[in-house]
């Protein structure tokens, strides 16, 4: 288990060192989405039309923040459950995308995307929001504010602590945590 | 009859819900701590200590604790003799729980099933609140309230049962439900079983059960040894916190039991999350 300090974008280099169970903190600018902006980014890169950001080396954190109070950048922030993202994860990372920040479960085809590409899925902590929220600098909605917490925004983020789930090789963190300490009949 | 004003029934109602978001319940508080301190897993126990530091920071500076900050779900004991002047109860329930919502910038979570638009402007700022009513004797009103999140929610599941499958049959549909969640409920989990009584008495059972707290014995000797040994098969499976791998996956189980159709054996799992965020009030 090692432990890194990367700023995005990140690169091929960047990702190709982490391994399953390293502990990152994330510095620099990162975007939010969940299912329906997801769902709109893969619309857009199937019409052929450009996306509201630069997906190259892009990091994306699933989140859907709870309203800022007067003054705040952002509310608690904590990861929502990945599988949902499931279905359009794929797509984005053969379109650059270097890094999904989730919690929970990741399906065989984006583990597959991640080997290929060379891409990486980071586990925060689910249910730690307002403590992930200490680590955001600044938050900007830049698309799709009609849908509200699942709008997309650009987050300033400066040691965003996140652990390796899904490395570049195909380990699963989530696999191998519970193999070591599963006790069978 | 004894009455209570409706406008007294909003005030407490809504003070609850929105301390309830910001403050891990001692109950919650402390079966974390004593996970955190029986954890053999090192990344476990890195998980067990930000989720303490994430409740200190969550009650010192007033925010809410996790972004789903749930759909508003309540059991609500309405006793026989007393009644709300100047208004329905359920209205005034969710008007409790909009103002809480709204004036606690807390998510509003509530959507249609088919199109999935928030009806925050047309029902109401996470409305409706979930409300289960019953009578009973007295002259008190008692309310018991948690914020319910969506991800352990998602993987709760109820089935009937052949009865022969009987206690084992329910040990084992426990254990594989909870296997299939693995790290996605956010563990360290509470997990609620509903047994008996017909398919939706099973899974409001189960739901019930989540809102005792953690850590207190069950008044029946059978089921809280039922409960112990569940316990301790489910940590058997090594998911641990944030399913990183661990020793402590499971913070309590807790069961509810109801006489059942002598052809059927239903069972309802309801999964809470770590951050168990419940309250309860009388009135």
């Amino acid at each position: 288990m090692a432990e890194y300090h990367l700023t995005t974008p990140l690169s091929d280099e960047d990702v190709s060192k982490l391994k399953a169970g390293d502990i990152v903190y994330l510095s620099g600018t990162i975007y939010t989405a969940r299912d329906a902006a997801h769902k709109r980014l893969v619309d857009l890169i199937e019409a052929g039309k450009e996306l509201p950001f630069d997906l190259k080396g892009s990091v994306i954190y699933f989140v859907g923040p709870t309203p800022p109070k007067p003054g705040e950048p952002i509310g608690s922030a904590g990861p929502t459950t990945s599988y949902r993202m499931d279905s359009y994860s794929p797509i984005l990372i053969e379109h650059g995308q270097k890094g999904m920040i989730g919690k929970g479960k990741r399906n065989q085809a984006v583990k597959d995307a991640c080997i290929k590409h060379k891409a990486v899925y980071f586990g925060a902590t689910g249910g730690a929001g307002a403590l992930i929220a200490k680590a955001i600098k600044s938050a900007e909605v830049i698309a799709y504010p009609e849908l509200g917490p699942e709008a997309i925004r650009k987050l300033e983020v400066e040691n965003f602590p996140v652990t390796v789930i899904n490395d570049t090789y195909g380990n699963d963190l989530y696999e191998m945590g519970r193999a070591k300490y599963e006790v069978k009949d | 009859m004894r009455e209570i004003a409706y406008e007294d029934l909003v005030k407490s109602v809504k003070a609850m819900v929105m301390h309830t978001a910001s403050h891990l319940p001692e109950d919650a508080l402390k079966a974390i701590e004593k996970a955190y301190e029986e954890e053999q897993s090192e990344v476990a126990k890195s998980v067990l200590k930000q989720i303490l530091d994430n409740a200190h920071l969550a009650s010192e500076e007033d925010r809410p604790l996790c972004q789903d900050t749930g759909l508003a779900v309540y059991f609500v004991n309405v006793g026989e003799e007393v009644k709300v002047v100047g208004g329905h109860i359920r209205d005034a329930i969710n008007e409790a729980t909009e103002q809480a919502y709204k004036e606690g910038y807390l998510r509003a979570s509530t959507c249609d099933c088919f199109d999935r638009h928030n009806l925050k402007d047309e029902i109401g700022y996470n409305l409706p609140a979930i409300i289960h009513f019953d009578l009973v004797p007295g002259d008190k009103i008692e309310i018991e309230y948690a914020a319910k999140g969506g991800g352990s929610e998602n993987v709760s599941r109820a089935t009937v049962l052949a009865p022969a499958q009987g206690k084992e049959g329910i040990k084992a549909f426990v254990k594989q439900v909870i296997s299939d969640a693995g790290p996605n409920p956010c563990p360290p989990i509470i997990v609620g079983v509903g047994i008996g009584g017909t398919f939706e008495v099973a899974a409001k059972s189960s739901k019930h059960a989540l809102f005792r707290e953690a850590g207190t014995p069950n008044p029946d000797p059978d089921l809280n040894a039922f409960e112990q040994e569940l316990k301790e098969e489910l940590n058997k499976l090594g998911i641990g916190a944030m399913g990183m791998g661990g020793t402590q996956t499971v913070l309590a189980v807790h069961v509810e039991k109801n006489p059942c159709h002598i052809a059927s054996l239903p069972v309802s799992v309801n999964v809470q999350c770590h951050s168990s965020r419940h309250s309860h009030i009388t009135l």
